[in-house]
């Protein structure tokens, strides 16, 4: 679990996030929404450490994280997966080499071991005969699924989305929403999401959080969304024709 | 943001490069890496400038000693001298600051605003060590061969300048090659090399590190890191011969 607690982050002395509070169960899909420059990216960095947060504490399972060494951050960093959203992965390596990347510095598997372990999240991920391919001659959404099956190769108990939908087609957007929550499923992980894409939260959120105005505005599972009285909340997510429809005829 | 802040940020960034690599094994692949791209990939611009300059400053020389009382093994001695104290450590680190420098700088801006580098820290890699530490050892290792490379070619091309002009005599060439030769020139310039190896990869490697933007900053970064090398280089040259050759 990863507790989020009063947490607040400047930047020139204008507030991005202001005594934010949440946790964040295992085995479930917590999705972090909000408007662009809501702060949902600073809050995400502030988690994983990225950003330096003025107040406030984020536990890892009871383990503090904010005010703990470098060396212990990246101890419980090595517990982590992310996916970014431009998929990060590193140009220069090969799909496998890409996967293989944290397996090859933080496990003392042989050769073998490692390549069973990469081809293993690659077919996880649905890819196949790629392995020799470099990122820039696959398309965006298997890059996605490339970047998951790298963030998943040491079997992470926290996993991290930035949102993870952006630039993909409807099709691979699902897909990838899907995998997040098998996944998540699957291995218990503790996943938090970032996004803006209404779809992906009426498909896998298991707890939402509304970012607004710097503060977590409102809170929920993605059913309670459609019942909200939240003025701020219905703005935003029913902004499009077609979310207004599905709300008239609930 | 002021030039205290960034020499504050420089040296923080070199204590977090500077520390033990997480496996000795891929450290040693990162370094070889680093010397087919930072050292390897230069010797043919290295090769080609020395060459020239060589041959260029030997016609110059001879041309410029056309007095009778001036020895004409004197045009060996000035290539052989020029090329070792100053062309081969200074301006070819000039010019290893053109290609290595923005190299570098590029390529780590680019990871920087793609995020690459943010994966590497979420993954709990000390991007900076593991970045930045290969190519400054790898600098350090193949800089001063490419100095003795160049102060080689760089006699060369004075000599087939000599063969093909007959500017000078190749005997008087050869003689004042071997004339006066202070030994401790070569290892004054070789200590040059190593400190404009360390300077142009971590100033360069600083400027991309620090990125912020887009693929217009990237440029600018690249920018900067030659500029600042550049900078850096001719005060260093100027204080290490100060300390070395007075």
């Amino acid at each position: 679990m990863i507790e989020v607690k009063n947490i607040s982050k400047s930047f020139n002395e204008h507030k991005v996030l202001d005594g934010i509070n949440a946790e964040f169960q295992p085995g479930q899909v917590s999705m972090i929404i909000g408007q662009s420059g809501s702060g949902k990216t600073v809050l995400l960095k502030s988690i994983i450490g990225l950003y330096i947060p003025e107040d406030g504490e984020i536990l890892f399972d009871g383990r503090e994280f904010v005010g703990a060494s470098i060396k212990f951050q990246r101890e419980i960093r090595k517990e982590i997966g992310m996916l970014f959203q431009g998929g990060a992965l590193f140009t220069s390596l090969t799909v496998e080499e890409n996967v293989m990347f944290p397996l090859n510095l933080f496990t003392d598997y042989s050769k073998s071991e490692k390549l069973d372990r990469v081809n293993f999240c690659l077919e996880r991920v649905n890819i196949k005969d790629s392995n020799y391919l470099y990122p820039a001659e696959i398309s965006g959404g298997m890059q996605k699924r490339v970047a998951i099956a790298r963030a998943i190769s040491l079997n992470p108990k926290y996993l991290f989305c930035d949102e993870p939908n952006s630039g993909l087609d409807p099709q691979n957007s699902i897909l990838i929403d899907r995998l997040i929550k098998e996944l998540t499923q699957e291995y218990n992980m503790t996943t938090i999401v970032n996004t803006h894409d209404m779809n992906s939260v009426m498909e896998i959120a298991d707890k939402v959080y509304f970012i607004n105005k710097a503060k977590v505005w409102w809170s929920g599972n993605n059913e309670e969304i459609f019942h909200s009285d939240n003025k701020e909340l219905n703005d935003f997510v029913f902004a499009s024709e077609l979310f207004k429809k599905i709300k008239e005829n609930l | 943001m002021n030039i205290f802040e960034n020499i504050g940020k420089y040296f923080v960034l070199m204590k977090a490069a500077f520390t033990k690599p997480v496996r000795a094994k891929i450290f040693g692949k990162r370094i070889l890496a680093e010397i087919d791209s930072i050292g390897i990939n230069s010797i043919w611009i290295i090769s080609i400038v020395s060459v020239f300059m060589g041959a260029v400053l030997t016609l110059q020389v001879a041309i410029n000693f056309e007095n009778p009382f001036i020895p004409r093994y004197l045009v060996g001695l000035s290539t052989r001298d020029t090329m070792i104290l100053e062309f081969s450590s200074t301006v070819i680190c000039l010019i290893l600051a053109g290609k290595v420098g923005s190299n570098i700088a590029s390529e780590i801006g680019t990871m920087r605003i793609t995020e690459q580098i943010d994966a590497l820290e979420i993954m709990g890699v000390n991007s900076a060590n593991y970045l930045i530490l290969p190519k400054i050892v790898a600098a350090f290792i193949t800089f001063p061969f490419l100095s003795i490379l160049s102060i080689i070619l760089g006699i060369v091309g004075g000599y087939l300048v000599s063969l093909f002009t007959g500017v000078v005599s190749l005997y008087d060439y050869v003689y004042g090659l071997h004339y006066a030769f202070i030994p401790f020139y070569v290892f004054y310039t070789l200590i040059k090399m190593c400190v404009f190896a360390v300077i142009i990869t971590s100033v360069s490697s600083f400027c991309g590190y620090y990125t912020q933007g887009g693929a217009l900053e990237v440029g600018v970064s690249s920018t900067k890191a030659v500029v600042y090398s550049i900078i850096i280089i001719l005060i260093f040259n100027l204080i290490l011969t100060q300390l070395l050759l007075t």
